[in-house]
């Protein structure tokens, strides 16, 4: 696979040495003379030097026959033009691109850049996952398929605690796929009893989100 | 009209000044508080004075954008020191808040080009200048002192 990585930094050189490693083709392209210098002492032929938003620049790097382009500069319009261009343009058939500021992803998905990784998002997920009193959690969204992966937790008082998963009364398009309880996991039944503290994940159609998460908190205590 | 120009450099003070000079309603947003000074040189009075909006506030920010009345705007001008900035935050002024007249400045030739095949109003001063120098070394035009 011919991989072209635009952006030196951190993420785009380690991501050059693993697929080196995996043994892909690879080209990175860095803007920056100092750091471009640095990295190509390493990786030799495989860095360019160049604006990796310039056409020519990825041209010469021969974006054309790319299989995979990563857009990891720490710039989002740059991250943004790049994919955009890749796609629309050069017709390059996988683009993964890397969001700095997450408010910006709005931005990616509007120009339809995706998929889009954001590691200020992904560890801020993690810092909500660790903290011990969250509502909800969106571990996982699909706009296409229009479905979405939430955690939650089983509130004391709520009208889910105590009840089998086949009487949660969950509204149609939603399903329990695991309880976490006690640091484990496992995939429930019809039949698995849900306990107050418990997290649980669920898959759910868009849209009904909050005909869910009103069975697993305790209505009387938010009210007050 | 209303008009929403992002990028208080040269270019976008000039146009700003034009534009209230006409009697348009201009607001103007810059990451730069200091930018303004560039809209008041030549002026008797300020910018604000005279009744123009300015923002401070980053482009790409949505918040910003909508500080600066960008949901009102009839006419967005995309002139930061930045192509790509220019070219993403157009596309934004045009897909998400369907301003009806999007004019965007691009610097490099073949982004300006493919862009404007997209469907993009691109300005690119340097392919102006490049047509007009060459229009002049080759003696077609002649003009006196500064071209326009």
């Amino acid at each position: 696979m011919y991989v072209l990585i635009i952006g030196a930094g951190k993420v785009g050189w380690n991501l050059a040495r693993e697929l080196i490693d995996k043994r892909h083709e690879v080209t990175v392209i860095e803007s920056d003379p100092s750091r471009f210098g640095m990295v190509e002492e390493e990786l030799e032929h495989s860095a360019q030097y160049g604006d990796g938003s310039e056409l020519w620049v990825l041209e010469r790097a021969g974006i054309e026959r790319a299989d995979l382009v990563l857009a990891v500069t720490g710039d989002d319009e740059d991250n943004i033009l790049i994919s955009q261009v890749a796609r629309e343009k050069y017709g390059v058939a996988r683009i993964v691109a890397r969001c700095n500021n997450p408010r910006n992803l709005q931005h990616f998905e509007l120009l339809g850049v995706k998929p889009v990784i954001s590691a200020t998002d992904l560890i801020l997920r993690l810092i909500e996952h660790e903290v011990p009193k969250y509502g909800l959690l969106h571990l996982l969204d699909l706009p296409e398929e229009r479905l979405e992966i939430i955690e939650l937790e089983v509130a004391d008082g709520s009208e889910a605690a105590g009840r089998k998963v086949k009487e949660l009364g969950l509204p149609d398009g939603s399903l329990v796929i695991s309880i976490l309880r006690d640091g484990g996991g496992f995939v429930p039944t019809g039949d698995s009893i849900v306990q107050a503290g418990d997290e649980v994940l669920l898959v759910l159609d868009v849209g009904i989100e909050s005909r869910v998460t009103e069975r697993f908190t305790n209505r009387s205590s938010a009210a007050a | 009209m209303f008009v929403l120009i992002v990028g208080s450099g040269r270019v976008g003070s000039a146009i700003a000044n034009s534009m209230l000079a006409e009697g348009h309603e201009v607001s103007v947003l810059d990451e730069d508080p200091e930018a303004i000074a560039l809209l008041d040189r030549g002026q008797l009075e300020t910018w604000e004075e005279r009744g123009g909006r300015y923002t401070v506030g980053t482009a790409l920010e949505l918040d910003a954008l909508l500080a600066a009345g960008i949901e009102e705007a009839d006419a967005f001008v995309a002139s930061t020191d930045g192509d790509n900035t220019n070219l993403v935050i157009a596309q934004i002024a045009k897909r998400r808040f369907n301003v009806e007249r999007v004019v965007v400045r691009v610097l490099d030739p073949a982004r300006a080009r493919w862009y404007a095949e997209q469907g993009l109003q691109t300005v690119c001063p340097t392919q102006t200048a490049i047509e007009l120098l060459e229009a002049a070394v080759r003696g077609q035009i002649r003009f006196e002192g500064v071209s326009g």
